[in-house]
């Protein structure tokens, strides 16, 4: 039979030799692997003080963005929401009245926009789906709770706040690599289906 | 006459105390060396380096809820932990902690008990140690407690066989039986181990499974057995048990020192320090050294080492150490009879 892979065995069951079979130079062995372990650096991080670093990339809690001027991006095209697989995003859309262009940035907009924590897998569709580059997944966590409720997430919690200094730091999951994606976006879609 | 029971009175509380401590400060090290072995770091929240952890571990074990069961029996199930300990403590008698100091013309021996026949108090002594976990193990009314009980006490049973004829061969070499003289007669580089290599094998893998050491602990064996013989048992009389392994441990390396790796002797120390008192304490010293050693080989040995299947336990017991043991009395005794210790 052809092998799938290069990786295969052949099983022997030959008789041990004597040196085998006193076992003791294998103990030896062993305990040498350990005792190199013994004097290896530790890969405990002391929790409390020191935190474990997250990856540049890591997806966590998602954010709204606002554009420059503190517009929010988001047009409630709905994409996010049809790109989620586990179906965790509820949007309602309203039109824009007069007088609210600071507020968003085009005549469309979410009313509600609603991301249920306990359906997210984090999987970042809907980031990638975005056509507006308004919802990012971020480094920060979403915090146990006891109540089921708590965890779907308004646009109180999701819209970044308008002030520049509170603004969330996406720049870290812009890789070049994202970009390229992102300016191909139309492309790689249609590539899919 | 009152002058003697004074000294031995503090010898003994001296041992007692010191034994105590080590064993105390055996779990501190378990922990932090089996962390170590895994990468981790071990406990070091208690004190700087987690040096308080034996204590906060004593407070723990008193301030727990005690558990009788109500089918044991009550009189044996709290003997079963006494007996262990009072066992364990009792080794330390006959191990001389070092040669003698001289303190105002008198001599004053650092051996509690100069027993001409110290090999085999301790080895009827071990034995007595089998009761404390028997008598527990049985005395709970578990089934679990009393497998792990039978299969300790056959464990220890076994070993003990080759542990009494590994000591056999060194006996026929040393020509005493007597600990201090053993002790005394491994003088700068005659350290036994180099007469009775075979004999200190076998002699360490009884020493582990006479002390229910990895890899072979069979009696606590918790994939099969919960807690083993202890499973019952909660608060202190658990601490005891536990403590009284540790205890073992520590008087097991002693034993291990003392018998092959020349005891309190230390070659060359005679050249650079002439002070006979100042040379007996610093006997003592690197006795304690050695056995700090052997709790580390205990310890380096309990997490490399997986755990024995019963059957496998007693076949290397049984069919490979005792007539390895055997076979080094007789290369012992051809040995000698060739150079002519012996006629």
């Amino acid at each position: 039979m052809q092998p799938l892979t290069n990786r295969s065995k052949v099983v022997s069951n030959k008789e041990m030799t004597f040196w085998e079979r006193i076992y003791l130079p294998a103990i030896l062995g062993g305990m040498m692997i350990t005792l190199g372990h013994f004097f290896r650096k530790k890969v405990t991080f002391q929790y409390p003080e020191e935190k474990r670093p997250f990856a540049p990339v890591y997806r966590g809690r998602h954010v709204l963005k606002r554009d420059e001027n503190g517009a929010e991006r988001c047009v409630a095209c709905g994409l996010c929401a049809v790109a989620c697989p586990a179906e965790a995003v509820i949007i309602t859309a309203a039109e824009r009245k007069p007088g609210e262009e600071k507020l968003y940035r085009e005549e469309k907009y979410a009313a509600v926009f609603e991301l249920d924590y306990l359906r997210c897998i984090f999987c970042g569709d809907c980031e990638e789906v975005c056509p507006k580059e308004a919802i990012f997944l971020t480094d920060r966590l979403v915090p146990a709770d006891s109540l089921r409720q708590r965890f779907v997430y308004g646009k109180d919690l999701l819209v970044e706040p308008m002030e520049a200094s509170k603004r969330i730091d996406i720049s870290k999951r812009q890789t070049k690599e994202v970009l390229e994606f992102k300016k191909n976006k139309e492309l790689q879609h249609n590539r899919l289906k | 006459m009152i002058d003697y029971i004074i000294y031995k009175a503090i010898l003994v509380i001296i041992v007692f105390s010191i034994t105590l401590v080590a064993a105390m400060y055996s779990t501190y090290a378990e922990r932090k060396i089996a962390g170590f072995i895994q990468d981790r770091l071990g406990p070091n929240r208690a004190g700087p380096f987690g040096i308080l952890q034996p204590v906060a571990d004593g407070v723990k074990m008193f301030m727990k809820e005690e558990m009788i069961p109500d089918v044991s029996n009550k009189f044996l199930f709290i003997l079963g932990p006494s007996l262990a300990m009072f066992t364990a403590l009792m080794t330390g008698a006959v191990i001389p902690w070092g040669t003698s100091l001289t303190i105002a013309g008198h001599q004053y021996s650092l051996q509690v008990a100069d027993v001409n026949i110290g090999i085999l108090y301790l080895l009827g002594v071990t034995s007595v140690g089998v009761y404390g976990i028997m008598i527990g193990g049985w005395a709970s009314n578990n089934k679990f407690a009393l497998l792990g009980a039978l299969r300790a006490s056959s464990q220890m049973i076994s070993y003990e066989v080759g542990l009494g004829l590994s000591i056999i061969a060194l006996i026929m070499t040393t020509g005493t039986l007597s600990i201090g003289e053993i002790a005394a007669q491994q003088h700068g580089w005659h350290w036994n181990i180099l007469y009775q290599p075979l004999g200190f094998l076998i002699f360490i893998i009884c020493a582990f499974a006479e002390t229910n050491r990895a890899p072979f602990d069979l009696p606590e064996c918790e994939s099969e057995l919960v807690g083993g013989y202890h499973t019952e048992y909660s608060s202190m009389k658990l601490g005891f048990y536990l403590f009284a392994e540790y205890t073992n441990m520590f008087i097991s390396s002693a034993i291990l020192a003392t018998l092959y790796f020349g005891g309190y002797n230390m070659p060359f120390l005679g050249r650079f320090v002439h002070d006979p008192n100042m040379l007996a304490l610093l006997g003592t010293f690197f006795l304690f050294c050695k056995i700090c050693f052997f709790i580390f080989v205990f310890m380096w040995v309990r997490w490399t080492l997986p755990r024995f299947r019963y059957d496998q336990l007693m076949n290397l017991g049984w069919k490979g150490l005792i007539p390895l043991a055997i076979l080094n009395i007789a290369i012992t005794g051809i040995v000698m009879w060739i150079t002519g210790k012996i006629n």
